[in-house]
């Protein structure tokens, strides 16, 4: 059985015929073509997938498609304003949280998730907010770090 | 935007006050990645990202066997459902592939025997995922069972079958060397002791799923296939090989690579089975294998017994060594013979070790096939050493610090086995890490973790060490090791074209950095091409820390040789001699009076010969540090400059639950100097925490040889909340070959951590742990049997 979804992605309206069982992960790379969410497991084990949910950080892969619908749903793709690089991105990019950057969208949308909501977060808030998400490449060090720098760009007026 | 605080603005700061003009400079800052910003928006493009209109999807089918003679493979009923393209299976193709030329033993889909669980065995192509997992779900294979041995003990027992022709009692290699006299060492020594070593085979897990998208073009016989690889010139040829093409048909393109860690550093299954479909099909076709079959395509650490007998003397110096390592190889030969090699040789080039004798066997056994995962054969060998070193430092009363400092070399130096040691920096490694983790103020001081009850601190101590790149190629054609190409234009961006794999490690960044270096230029001026066998030149791959060193050095030699011929036409514009011009990057003039040539009237006059400038830089190794003749394999070691590291760690140890917690770790990597301090900090931070997950938690497990740990769940890798942190420091020896005096920095890290942690929990516990991972259930065990035995013991006495 299929369905429209309507749903706000990325900030624009949307709706699309969708099968019931299609998964948001997907739904996002293969209908609407947005690959900068990625697969790294066979279902809930590594976080790669990570997408805002009406702000909240959820797992792509183990969300339908059709569950979305009338919600916000933000990518990687969304960061961005007028192709600037946003407060996460550029703490990524500047402290060396990505490497291999396989892992570093679903990192950075459930950083930008814990920044919508704690601003100002320790760094044992900010391990609790990454837990589920692996890196195979940092160590972890770099990107708590990153975290860190992005919080201090996004008080100086650099959006999440 | 607020400006970014990239060196680049720094630079322009303190530069502005100064009123003069400087070439631009980057080696040794903190310089973030140059395809950074495509990694955190999303737009990097990896292999499973790539979507050509009308591109088929790929599935294996795979054998539920460990061991078996295929009867037959029956696609009969598979090739009925609609929309499948094609099926192929071991008919369809009757060569092998194999990393070493001596050592081709794997058929990309399996004919007359699968040898693991998991092993290939047919390949659908149809129009969509769900019609090829239905279509494979319909192919029958029908075999007769054969006897599977999972161990390698089991694989070496008399009567055990041969896996393969020409490997009798399943031993893919056995080297026995002995240089010097181990005996008489061992006679002449005041404490000799003699430790067992087990540590679990571990996997690589890199975050990307192995993927291959191989477009045939019918018309024209030509191939075009984008893989998920650390070597797209062995995938190369390879696809040659096996297709049975010639290497002018096929183009190879490395995407975004999301890790590697050594499982890609050779051809595997999956690119060749995509490109056979493709061809049958004649189309494109994309397989993404999922994770599980990640794991089964496997190349990762082989399970390792070790068997290490060390003698010593009063002060700490090491008089003799005995070594015997035996790794389970897996089902095919793969990297198998350089690794048990590895094993032996690299006991050398960090101490200076005479009276060495090395047993090693390398045996094919019934399960996924074992690789070069990074520290190639080097780490367990690292993790028995060490631990015995520090147990007989603790016996004789002596620092453990004190028994390494015994026995340092003094380079230049070459070892017993021919091995060529020029700069050699782990003396001030041990000094950074004694004096920043506060190693002598500190350790044993405290006891009590945390100050809760039954928790208890420890301190271990371990140095590693690792090659820059193999000196002797895999494949010896007599080309230089590395070539990079310069493009210089009338747009005057200097456009760096070059093989090496970005597969994560910033080696794209080091080109640029390099080569901006020389020409005096800001980065922003440089672009680096890579990964596309039509445009850029080959290069042997991301493997063995190669790159920085080999590839960094030939493009520093191309660009001194653009440079070269900028200067020339600088020269003749300013009516002067080319030694009298002054490069300054984006100034060239004759003299400080002189109002010069900015860099764009320089190309401007220098394309007035040639047009387009292209340059080559080139490097080749020197035949001094490719290893010696005294036993066969000697080459394998063999590199122009070995990087070292020291670590201390600190752990608190729960005595009622048995669990470890990594509290900090302090390691120093001599990395020759830091081209870039942000990404020799990453990639040494990556590795202790890699050498962490071994140590703590990870383990391939099979049960009859079917993988137990299939995914990130059981097969336990560290989360953010397991890791420590790890502080770096940077010791820099200036190697006299290494580009601008580098060495390598993404591995020799990883070793020292498995043994400075469990020197750690026996600082904690007094309990020492030979068998790795060290598991809380281990640890648990460990306690609770010693705790049985006080008890007894006071029982008894009373």
């Amino acid at each position: 059985m299929a369905r429209i979804l309507q749903l706000t992605l990325n900030g624009r309206a949307r709706s699309d015929a969708v099968p019931d069982n299609l998964l948001l992960l997907d739904y996002l790379r293969e209908i609407v073509g947005l690959t900068g969410t990625k697969t790294g497991c066979d279902g809930g084990e590594c976080g790669a997938c990570t997408v805002l949910i009406d702000d909240q950080p959820r797992l792509s892969c183990l969300t339908l498609a059709a569950a979305s619908d009338g919600q916000r749903v933000d990518t990687i793709e969304s960061l961005a304003t007028d192709g600037r690089l946003s407060a996460v991105q550029r703490g990524f990019h500047e402290k060396l949280g990505a490497q291999c950057g396989y892992c570093t969208p679903g990192f950075i949308m459930a950083s930008a998730g814990l920044l919508r909501r704690n601003p100002r977060p320790s760094k044992e808030e900010i391990r609790d907010a990454l837990g589920s998400n692996i890196c195979r490449c940092t160590g972890y060090v770099k990107i708590v770090e990153a975290v860190m720098h992005a919080a201090d760009l996004h008080a100086a007026g650099v959006s999440p | 935007m607020p400006p970014t605080c990239t060196p680049r603005a720094c630079r322009r700061e303190r530069n502005a006050g100064m009123n003069e003009i400087v070439p631009a400079h980057n080696i040794g800052e903190y310089v973030p990645m140059i395809d950074g910003p495509e990694k955190v928006s999303g737009r990097a493009k990896y292999t499973a990202d790539l979507v050509v209109p009308g591109m088929l999807a790929g599935r294996i089918f795979r054998s539920p066997y460990s061991h078996a003679e295929i009867i037959s493979v029956d696609v009969s009923e598979a090739l009925k459902v609609p929309g499948v393209k094609a099926i192929i299976t071991g008919a369809d193709c009757d060569k092998t592939f194999g990393v070493l030329p001596i050592a081709r033993t794997e058929h990309p889909l399996a004919r007359d025997r699968v040898r693991y669980r998991g092993e290939p065995v047919a390949a659908v192509a149809a129009i969509d995922d769900a019609t090829a997992k239905e279509a494979a779900r319909r192919i029958k294979l029908t075999v007769r069972e054969l006897p599977s041995y999972h161990t390698a003990r089991e694989a070496m027992a008399p009567d055990a079958i041969d896996l393969h022709e020409r490997r009798p009692r399943n031993l893919e290699r056995e080297v026995l060397y002995e240089l010097g006299d181990v005996q008489a060492a061992f006679a002449a020594a005041d404490l000799v002791r003699e430790g067992t070593y087990n540590c679990a085979e571990v996997c690589q897990n890199q975050m990307e799923m192995h993927a291959a998208l191989a477009d045939y073009d019918a018309v024209r016989d030509r191939i075009t296939v984008h893989a998920s690889t650390q070597v797209p010139y062995y995938v190369h040829l390879m696809l040659s090989q096996i297709l049975g093409m010639d290497m002018s048909r096929i183009r190879v393109v490395k995407p975004h690579v999301g890790g590697g860690f050594g499982c890609r550093t050779e051809t595997l299954n999956v690119e060749l089975i995509a490109a056979l479909l493709a061809r049958k099909a004649g189309g494109c076709v994309r397989i993404v294998v999922n994770r599980e079959e990640t794991f089964i395509t496997h190349r990762g650490r082989p399970e390792t017994d070790i068997r290490l007998k060390i003698g010593m003397q009063k002060d700490g110096g090491i008089t003799g060594v005995e070594c015997e390592c035996i790794q389970r190889g897996g089902a095919h030969s793969g990297y198998g013979v350089v690794t048990i090699l590895y094993a032996g040789s690299m006991l050398y080039a960090i101490y200076d070790l005479r009276n060495v004798k090395y047993i090693g066997k390398r045996v094919l056994t019934n399960t996924p096939p074992c690789g070069a995962f990074r520290g190639h054969g080097t780490v367990d060998v690292r993790f028995a050493f060490e631990s015995l070193l520090d147990q007989m430092a603790n016996e004789m009363g002596l620092d453990p610090m004190t028994v390494r400092r015994a026995n340092f070399l003094k380079a230049p130096t070459f070892t017993d086995n021919d091995l060529m040691v020029n700069s050699y920096g782990l003396p001030e490694c041990v000094d950074w890490v004694e004096k920043e983790s506060g190693w002598q103020e500190r350790r044993g001081k405290v006891r009590n973790g945390n100050g809760e009850a039954g928790v208890k601190k420890g301190w271990g101590f371990a140095c590693s060490h690792y090659i820059s790149g193999a000196s002797k190629p895999v494949n010896w054609t007599g080309e230089p090791h590395a070539t990079v190409k310069i493009k210089l234009d009338f747009d005057g961006s200097i456009v760096v074209l070059s093989g090496a794999a970005d597969i994560g490690q910033g080696s794209t960044t080091i080109l640029a950095q390099s080569v901006a270096e020389v020409l005096g230029l800001d980065l922003s001026r440089v672009r680096v091409i890579t990964g596309d066998s039509d445009v850029v030149p080959k290069d042997n791959g991301s493997y063995s820390s190669r790159v920085t060193f080999m590839v960094g050095n030939a493009a520093i030699d191309a660009a001194r040789n653009l440079k070269a011929v900028l200067v020339t036409a600088a020269a003749r514009k300013l009516e002067a001699k080319p030694e009298e011009i002054e490069c300054l990057g984006e100034l060239y003039r004759a003299g400080a009076q002189d109002k010069g040539l900015t860099f764009s009237e320089v190309v401007t006059e220098a394309l007035k010969d040639t047009g387009t400038i292209t340059v080559t830089g080139n490097y080749s190794t020197i035949p001094e540090s490719q290893g010696g003749k005294k036993y066969r394999g000697a080459a394998i070691g063999g590199t122009m400059g070995y990087s070292y590291s020291a670590q201390v760690v600190e752990v608190s140890v729960d005595d009622e639950t048995g669990v470890v917690t990594v509290d900090k770790v302090w390691v120093a990597h001599d990395c020759g100097r830091a081209l870039n301090r942000l990404t020799v900090e990453g990639q040494v931070q990556g590795s202790v925490w890699m050498g962490m997950g071994q140590a703590i938690s990870e383990e391939v497990a099979y049960h009859d040889g079917l993988l137990l740990t299939g995914n990130m769940l059981d097969y336990r890798v560290p989360t953010i909340q397991d890791s420590p942190p790890i502080e770096v420091g940077i010791v820099e020896s200036i190697d006299p070959h290494g580009p601008f005096g580098a060495k390598e920095a993404g591995e020799g890290s990883l070793a020292a951590f498995l043994p400075a942690l469990t020197n750690a929990i026996a600082d904690a516990t007094g309990l020492r742990f030979n068998d790795l991972p060290v598991t809380p259930d281990r640890i648990f065990a460990a306690l609770e049997k010693r705790a049985r035995a006080a008890e007894r013991k006071r029982n008894g006495g009373s």
